[in-house]
């Protein structure tokens, strides 16, 4: 049901390009309009983001470790320790970068099953893979659509370009690996949703949505590229123009309306980005579990709204207990004198 | 109240199917067995906490505040301004589904609201239908729903079926902490005046009398003498009790857990540490004030684990200390490693903990000045100042269980390893998937060991148990050691349960029984009175 919604949803972003542009003729709103906007609703959004997590402060220093913590000299720590439960910074560093590269806890991912009354575990890795194809082959795209909106187009992004498409095609173009492998991570994903009992379970429309939205991207994409050729040269004048804030439609150029629904495509995942959970692109770097130093003893952490709390004082603790402590022998602290401290709460209403 | 046979609890899980009905659509039922007794207002007012008055959660109409929704968004709100990680946690999960199966309290009940995601989805569907427009248009399309009285029941039901273990974040790809967002919660639910009877009378104790179960100075002392004569007759070796407690002047302040000279079996730890503290004629003190490093406060709200917890620096200073040594416990050095010098610091009142014995300087504790038992153990053991007869545990087959705080807010791996192994032969770990940063919970901690919930702790501790019974059967493993308070109670529980056969002990137990003294008498038994190997005939 969610899924089928969301489909439909997808289905309708569809069709409002392609009545806008192949009915109405709306080129400039389509090509040009509707993508700044999007754009600036992406980077505004995204920044508006951070800034919303910024301003909260980390008050505790609460990495989770899945390593040996640095102790004793002689408590050995290995490259993976270092790792996993970071002292030093660059260990924190090396951790958020297999985190964010390599999925590295998603790589921990284990499968569980009970077998009569016993648990098994076993490895389950195809979540990290099709989860690192989509996502690798996502970010390889996205810097190859990079020869449209430069000129000339950088040395590194050419090369890009050619490794991708080292299959030789029968016919022209040549066939990018990356196109294939976006697919399959995505279908992977998708199917997941379907049919993973537990995935199924937990997933929302907004689950599924991204995922026909970004299929719809990657199948218009590769329909223009493969089937439903259009002018290049044209397309690469308008991106161009875009990127260069100096919009122009090409006069008689053969765009065709499939490149209008994949730009329209896009720019709805680019402004839908921001506020949604694909928001954990840039969450991933603020996680608090994992970009801090389990080094906590050694180095102390200042949390910016810390305040005093009620608590009871050694002096009351004795002046309840004085004449136990006597009969048992235990000292008692002649010194100690009855002290006011300041004290907040969240909780306490009374006045102090 | 009875539980089912082991071999039928279980029987109802279901890891791969789930119910028909959206669970938004499924009301809370609270089944018995599965959660805590709420708390006497009488406790709460003396804990200056608000309070409902006299109710159970069985009462069909709960009695909330008036305003309990201004309350709850109002809360929300001051929590995610307060904690990023909240915040954060809050709108980046994929719902990806990796975190599913890692939680024990799924594994043993199959309830889809034990999927970590889906039980921070239950305020994460609030924050979207509270707060959000997109969620309000979109609703349960969006994973949004608005803020009814059954969402108080179940955020009751459901966040005291999370022990804040965090096994499920060390698997999420973006480090989704369900333990920050079960604080949180209780947070909030304690605000409105709902508290556990477990959870909260430790707490009172604490905070009044020192310790959690309420032993005050005088008992103390007795059960540490009771101890100790116990040890007298064991081994032939007098210990003075009197010069360990409140000491002024003392090198080092050592804070047990109250758990461990109140009940078997933490007290042959605690026999075991004093007994370790008088071979190496350890400059040592306890304070009667601060005998708690267990942390109750912190199963309901961090501002009441920092109001338990400031007996800890403010003893060391009155005593004058130099450095603390703390016990063998799990959510209390979670507490000690990553919030305490946050709380109280900076601790310039003391000086960075040095061995007495070895001339170790700790320096990774050289901030908050708070050494871990094992650590210090482990330490003298490397420098070879502890005489040991590891033979003298040849009757244990031992396995260790990594706790989950030392785990995974530590990273407390190889210390209490490295310990075992000198003082014992027979050490057998559990399959690999079930310890270290993967090791699984007691199915208790984080204030639900009580006995009105047995079912659900039995459950909850059914991956632990499976494990312990995997190397019960295979190695004949009949010792289960752990460095947790808790878990020598409650383990000691799921083991009569799941696995009869094997007994919880602590580590420095199983030190003190292979520590030779000198001019000690033969033993023939443990620190338990059970008969060493070899030595059956003698008893």
């Amino acid at each position: 049901m969610n899924a089928l919604v969301s489909f439909i949803l997808v289905c309708i972003l569809l069709f409002i390009p392609w009545i806008g542009v192949s009915v109405l003729g709306l080129k400039i709103l389509f090509g040009i309009v509707i993508p700044y906007a999007c754009f600036l609703v992406f980077v505004i959004g995204l920044i508006y983001k951070i800034i919303y997590w910024a301003r909260s402060p980390v008050p505790y220093k609460i990495p989770a470790t899945c390593g040996q913590q640095k102790s004793l000299p002689w408590v050995r720590r290995t490259l993976k320790d270092r790792i996993e439960s970071p002292f030093y910074t660059w260990e924190v560093i090396l951790r958020m970068f297999l985190e964010i590269v390599f999925f590295r806890s998603l790589f921990r991912n284990l499968r569980a099953d009970l077998s009569g009354k016993r648990l098994i575990y076993g490895s389950a890795k195809w979540l990290w893979l099709g989860a690192i194809l989509f996502h690798w082959s996502f970010f390889i795209i996205l810097l190859r659509h990079l020869r449209l909106f430069t000129n000339p187009v950088p040395v590194f992004i050419q090369k890009l370009d050619y490794i991708d498409s080292f299959i030789q095609s029968l016919g022209v173009p040549p066939l990018y690996i990356t196109d294939i492998l976006i697919l399959a991570g995505l279908i992977f994903l998708l199917l997941r949703r379907f049919f993973d009992p537990k995935v199924s379970y937990l997933s929302y429309g907004s689950d599924f949505f991204p995922l026909f939205l970004i299929l719809g991207i990657v199948i218009s994409g590769i329909l223009m590229r493969y089937y439903i050729k259009v002018d290049v040269y044209g397309v690469k004048q308008l991106t161009l123009g875009l990127a260069t804030l100096n919009p122009t439609i090409p006069e008689g150029a053969k765009i065709g309306t499939i490149f209008y629904i994949h730009l329209f495509l896009v720019s709805s995942l680019a402004a839908y980005f921001p506020f949604s959970k694909l928001v954990h692109m840039i969450g991933i770097f603020f996680s608090p579990t994992r970009n801090m130093a389990n080094n906590n003893r050694a180095v102390r952490h200042v949390n910016p709204w810390e305040y005093p709390v009620k608590h009871l004082t050694y002096a009351e603790f004795q002046e309840r207990f004085k004449e136990v402590m006597e009969q048992a022998g235990i000292p008692i602290d002649e010194e100690v004198k009855p002290e006011k401290h300041e004290w907040q709460s969240w909780y306490i209403l009374e006045k102090k | 109240m009875s539980l089912p046979k082991p071999e039928e609890l279980i029987q109802d899980v279901e890891l791969h199917k789930t119910p028909e009905k959206h669970w938004m659509d499924i009301k809370p039922e609270l089944k018995k067995g599965y959660y805590l007794s709420i708390i006497d207002p009488k406790i709460l007012e003396e804990l200056d906490l608000p309070n409902m008055g006299k109710w159970q959660p069985y009462d069909e109409k709960w009695p909330l505040p008036e305003n309990w929704k201004d309350i709850v968004r109002e809360e929300i709100l001051r929590r995610m301004e307060k904690h990023r990680s909240f915040k954060l946690f809050m709108d980046i999960c994929v719902r990806c589904g990796a975190c599913a199966d890692k939680c024990h309290f799924f594994l043993g009940t199959g309830d889809p609201k034990n999927m970590p995601v889906l039980r921070a989805e239950l305020i994460r569907s609030i924050i979207k239908g509270e707060f959000s427009t997109f969620g309000k248009i979109f609703g349960k399309f969006a994973g949004a729903r608005r803020l009814t009285e059954d969402v108080i029941k179940e955020w009751f039901y459901y966040f005291y079926q999370c022990s804040e273990c965090r096994r499920c974040s060390i698997f999420c790809p973006y480090g989704i902490d369900t333990a920050e967002v079960t604080i949180m919660m209780r947070e909030i639910l304690l605000k409105l005046g709902i508290g556990t009877d477990w959870g909260l009378k430790p707490v009172h104790n604490s905070y009044y009398i020192g310790n959690h179960v309420g032993i005050p100075p005088h008992t103390l002392k007795e059960n540490l003498e009771f101890l100790m004569s116990d040890f007298y007759e064991i081994t032939g070796i007098q210990v003075d009790v009197s010069k360990y407690l409140n000491r002024k002047g003392a090198e080092i302040l050592y804070v047990p857990m109250s758990g461990d000279y109140f009940a078997d079996p933490g007290i042959y730890t605690m026999m075991g540490i004093l007994a370790l503290f008088h071979y190496l004629d350890l400059d040592v003190t306890l304070s009667a004030f601060a005998s708690e490093g267990g942390n109750f406060g912190y199963f309901n709200s961090l501002e009441m684990a920092k109001r338990l917890h400031s007996k800890i620096y403010e003893e060391a200073r009155r005593l004058k200390v130099k450095w603390i040594l703390g016990g063998e416990c799990g959510h209390k050095w979670r507490l000690w490693h990553q919030y305490h010098n946050t709380w109280f610091g900076p601790i310039d009142f003391l000086e960075i903990p040095k061995s007495p014995i070895t001339g170790t300087v700790f320096e990774h504790a050289k901030d908050s000045k708070l050494v871990h038992i094992c650590e210090f153990t482990a330490d003298l053991i490397a420098h070879n100042k502890l005489n040991l007869d590891p033979s003298r545990n040849d009757h244990l087959i031992v396995t260790f269980h990594d706790s989950c705080n030392p785990s995974r807010a530590m990273g407390f791996f190889e210390e209490p390893r490295f310990i075992l192994k000198h003082v014992c032969n027979n050490f057998v770990e559990m399959p690999e998937n079930t310890i270290k940063e993967k090791t699984f919970c007691c199915g208790s901690g984080s204030g639900l060991n009580a006995g009105e919930n047995m079912e659900i702790r039995m459950r909850g501790g059914f991956p632990r148990a499976n494990a312990v019974e995997y190397v019960h059967k295979n190695f004949g493993v009949n010792t289960l050691v752990c460095i947790c308070a808790i878990d020598r109670a409650v383990l000691t529980s799921l083991m009569q349960y799941w696995v009869p056969e094997v007994s919880v002990a602590g580590v420095h137990e199983l030190v003190a029984n292979a520590l030779v003294f000198p001019g000690e008498k033969e033993r023939t038994t443990d620190l338990r009175y059970r008969p060493l190997k070899g030595k059956e005939g003698n008893v």
